[in-house]
């Protein structure tokens, strides 16, 4: 009985039981996953992210160079969902992996096992995805929305295995909402109420309720179109009495809220940054946790403003219209807050608060251009072109991306136990910031200009913005791989951090040691509200 | 050291930008349109970009300062305020009166735009995988002649060979033409997938659905040519169907309109002629270049698996009937449409001769348009 005890006692000390392969394999243990989710998250992100210079590639000059129509489609479509489904929601999930207990206090998330079966299933999803592109007929060529009856009576044969790896990733979002959830509401140290939590925890707790909300949504669109294809049904055929538009109004219902699933961590993770280079608490936390649930609770009334030009009656477009509008007042107020957050602080700019400002700012226009696209007359102008593909990587690049990448620079000296060499941080930034800015600007004007989105070619108005915005691209595409060197640079030979890293840093995860021993919290922290800044 | 060229490269494009800008403003905004609609579209867009210029002026400057002032470097010590319920309540009401002030001009240009009766003239818009046709109808709504409209642009301009045109991409071989200073009403439908309909100048853009007709409507106050593209991502050609609408002065349009109602009794008397097997090669040549190219590719190789070739297929030098059957049903859950809805007898006839008799394709039968019209008018 002594013995058991002891060596259990040891295995808390040390680290991971298996080694190699199997270490990886077999692990139940948060950072190990953590660490899994945001590798695979990184490599997908490096695969959608050729996939795009290849599409700028061929835009790179009106007429056909490089790549043909039928295959440019399965690059938008793949882009798509690669950078949606493998890049940013799987960074996402290592990041709550990795914090979520080491900030309510928790020895690990509350189920680990299925936390291990939540991330393997994903790599077979993406191995799926990509193989199609290698099958007789092409990989999925009908838009990350696949509006039917493109994607089920037109589809490649190549639709069915692309049905098959959205299920897979469903039931992985799912396990993995259903742990941070469990865990957050079981395991939180002593004294740690619900509002005082950190704010990344407060916008994951909400997340995952999204997550669990409209997956199962998900997976019933895409049941319905294998039905169609496979076994005569007519949801979306309109000859056999079905109806095409019912289709978007499935997706969306989903498609809206997964829009903030992407964006509501990243507004976690900025409200934990800003507060400590700015070392001031952050400004109106209890609103931004009001602000953070009206967003979620929108999110599910306004799907149909992706939907405008379908045909639908005028209350109903009135009524999408005056919702849709309304989402900038709560995102206002973050923003709001997140300025006072900063004024009469004593700021520094390392390289996770310069990421995290350039969100603020290029989160802030991508908002606006939301704003102008709910106008439902003007909408019928912007719908389709550039400007809509401007609006939505401008919130999801130097929004939700920028987030995780100064999550990373935040945590890394955390989880590694060494800093990053912050003059190659900041040389990131600058090449990131300048690259976004130079890719994704120009689409406004092309947009404006009625340059449709999803085409291989374009008029010749059009050239001079394309040339730019793919001169842009591949800027902001090497400076991700320079990324990846700072990053294994850091890991290898950087400098060794300490416990606290940031002098403004407050919060359970800067009270262990750096790096973060294998098995943290196995008895509750004293928590108390010195460790309490946002 | 290639970072600082790349930086240089982008640092002289963005000056080219800003020439730009001061040169041409119209590839940069909106465009006004010709209509009292897309007018009032534009004005609506203008107002938003201010506003919203405004907002960000004012919330970026509050940060720059902060950022400039409020710096460690500069010896700052960080206050201790967290919390206003003040400013929370200011900055979610202030909003608020905004968009409510917004909203209003927004719901009023809808409301015009949902206005479609009282039109002069009823147009269907139907969509097929990547073409459009135009069919002007009667009273009743029964067409009175219809055209399809397929893009002029020749591959030679879009692949590289030869130097491309002003209106590379947005030109077509058959241009819609309406009335001005008429009420035109467009009833929009697809036959295969949803496509979009969309004339930027006109301020108008509505899907094209299976199964659902839509309607738009639009007043054309200046004669001229305006062009638009499909939005709505459609499959392989989607880049490639562009729309191009003349507006026409009055008396010119009913004077064209006239014109086509008599070429539409001549191609119904032609139903019933027959033809020489060189009158069938030279149509049906015309006809597989608009309809069944962009598939099955001029060379009449396709393009394996996804659409089959041609040139010494079982279909195209098997039975006659089966092949015309092919044709003018097509093959359901696939991207061959039925071509009796789009074809005549005279068209049907002249290309499936011409398929059975192109690419060294050698049958020797010949097809006339009342072989068709035997083969289907049967009970």
């Amino acid at each position: 009985m002594n013995a058991v005890l002891e060596s259990s006692h040891d295995a808390h000390h040390h680290g991971p039981v298996n080694t190699g392969l199997k270490r990886w394999l077999f692990t139940t243990n948060h950072k190990d996953i953590g660490t899994l989710y945001l590798w695979f998250s990184f490599s997908m992100f490096l695969i959608g992210g050729v996939l795009a210079l290849i599409i700028r590639t061929e835009l790179f000059q009106p007429g056909l160079q490089f790549i043909e129509p039928e295959f440019f489609n399965q690059m938008t479509t793949n882009h798509g969902l690669i950078m949606v489904f493998g890049a940013i929601m799987p960074a996402f999930v290592g990041l709550a992996n990795w914090m979520v207990p080491l900030m309510v206090g928790a020895p690990d998330m509350a189920l680990p096992r299925m936390n291990n079966l939540s991330f393997w299933i994903l790599p077979f999803a993406f191995t799926m995805i990509i193989s199609t592109l290698f099958m007789p007929g092409g990989g999925p060529n009908f838009g990350w929305t696949f509006y039917a009856p493109l994607s089920t009576t037109y589809a490649p044969d190549s639709v069915t295995f692309f049905i098959f790896a959205v299920h897979i990733m469903g039931a992985s979002s799912i396990m993995g909402s259903i742990n941070i959830i469990a865990t957050i509401l079981n395991m939180r140290a002593p004294g740690m109420t619900l509002m005082k939590m950190p704010l990344f925890v407060w916008t994951w707790l909400i997340t995952a309720y999204l997550l669990l909300a409209v997956m199962p949504v998900l997976a019933g669109v895409v049941t319905m179109m294998l039905f169609d294809i496979h076994f005569g049904t007519s949801f979306f055929n309109a000859a056999g009495g079905g109806d095409p538009v019912m289709f978007q109004h499935i997706f969306w219902f989903f498609g809206h809220p997964e829009v903030y699933i992407m964006i509501l961590p990243a507004f976690g993770v900025v409200s934990q940054i800003i507060p400590t280079f700015a070392r001031k608490r952050l400004f109106g936390y209890d609103s931004m946790v009001y602000a953070t649930s009206s967003i979620a609770f929108l999110s599910f009334i306004v799907w149909a403003h992706h939907m405008f030009t379908v045909g639908m009656p005028l209350a109903g477009q009135l009524f999408f219209m005056y919702a849709t509008m309304i989402i900038a007042v709560p995102t206002g107020v973050k923003v709001f807050n997140w300025v006072s957050t900063m004024w009469q602080g004593s700021m520094t700019f390392e390289t996770p608060m310069l990421f995290s400002i350039a969100f603020v700012i290029l989160f802030t226009i991508g908002g606006f251009s939301g704003l102008m696209l709910a106008i439902t007359p003007a909408d019928y102008q912007y719908h389709d072109t550039y400007f809509v593909v401007a609006h939505f990587h401008y919130v999801l690049v130097p929004g939700a991306l920028f987030s995780i990448i100064a999550a990373v620079y935040y945590w890394l000296p955390k989880w590694c136990g060494r800093m990053y060499d912050e003059s190659l941080g900041k040389i990131h930034f600058w090449l990131s910031f300048i690259g976004v800015n130079v890719t994704f600007f120009p689409q406004h004007f092309s947009g404006l200009a009625g340059m449709p989105r999803r085409v291989p070619d374009y008029a010749m108005q059009f050239a001079d913005f394309n040339m730019i915005s793919s001169v842009g691209a591949f800027l902001f595409g090497f400076s991700q791989v320079f990324f990846l060197y700072v990053i294994i640079k850091a890991i290898k030979s950087g400098q060794p951090a300490s416990d606290r890293v940031w002098e403004g840093a407050h919060g359970l995860e800067w009270t262990i040691a750096s790096p973060a021993p294998y098995h943290t919290f196995t008895e509750p922290p004293v928590f108390d509200d010195s460790e309490v800044h946002s | 050291m290639l970072n600082k060229a790349q930086l240089f490269r982008n640092a002289a494009v963005c000056v080219s930008l800003a020439a730009t800008w001061s040169l041409g403003a119209d590839e940069l905004n909106m465009r006004t349109g010709v209509t009292d609609i897309s007018k009032a579209v534009y004005d609506l867009h203008m107002i938003m970009l201010w506003v919203c210029v405004i907002i960000g002026t004012v919330v970026f400057s509050a940060m720059f300062i902060s950022m400039l002032l409020h710096r460690k470097s500069r010896g700052a010590i960080p206050a201790t305020f967290h919390d206003s319920l003040k400013l929370e309540f200011a900055w979610t009401i202030i909003p608020m009166a905004i968009l409510i002030a917004l909203a209003i001009p927004a719901t009023g240009t809808l409301i015009e735009m949902y206005d479609t009766g009282g039109e002069e003239l009823s147009i269907e818009v139907r969509a097929y995988q990547w073409k459009w046709q135009y069919k002007y109808l009667d009273e009743d709504l029964n067409s009175t002649f219809s055209f399809f409209s397929n893009m002029s642009t020749p591959k030679d301009q879009i692949y590289n060979k030869e130097a491309k045109g002003e209106h590379y991409l947005l030109e077509v071989d058959n241009v819609l033409r309406i009335p001005t200073n008429r009420k035109v009403r467009f009833l929009i439908t697809s036959e295969d997938v949803i496509h979009a309909w969309w004339v930027p100048d006109f301020g108008i853009k509505r899907d094209a659905v299976p199964g659902m007709l839509n309607d738009l409507w639009t007043l054309v106050n200046e004669p001229g040519t305006y062009r638009g593209q499909c939005t709505e991502l459609c499959g392989k050609d989607h880049g490639f169907m562009p729309i191009v609408v003349e507006a026409m002065p009055e008396a010119d349009y009913d004077a064209w309109y006239l014109k086509q109602v008599a070429a539409e009794s001549a191609r119904i008397e032609a139903l019933s002629k027959t033809f020489s097997a060189d009158e069938l090669m030279l149509e049906g040549e015309k006809v597989y270049a608009s309809f069944c190219a962009s598939c099955h590719q001029l060379d009449g190789k396709g393009v394996p698996p996804v659409f089959p070739g041609l040139a010494g297929s079982s279909v195209a030098v098997g039975a006659r009937d089966e092949h015309l059957r092919l044709v003018y049903e097509g093959v359901p859950g696939t991207s061959m449409a039925a071509f009796g809805k789009q074809l005549d007898a005279a068209q049907l006839a002249a290309v499936v001769h011409y398929e059975r008799h192109a690419w060294g394709n050698n049958t020797d039968d010949i097809t006339q348009p009342r072989d068709v019209i035997n083969l289907f008018s049967a009970p």
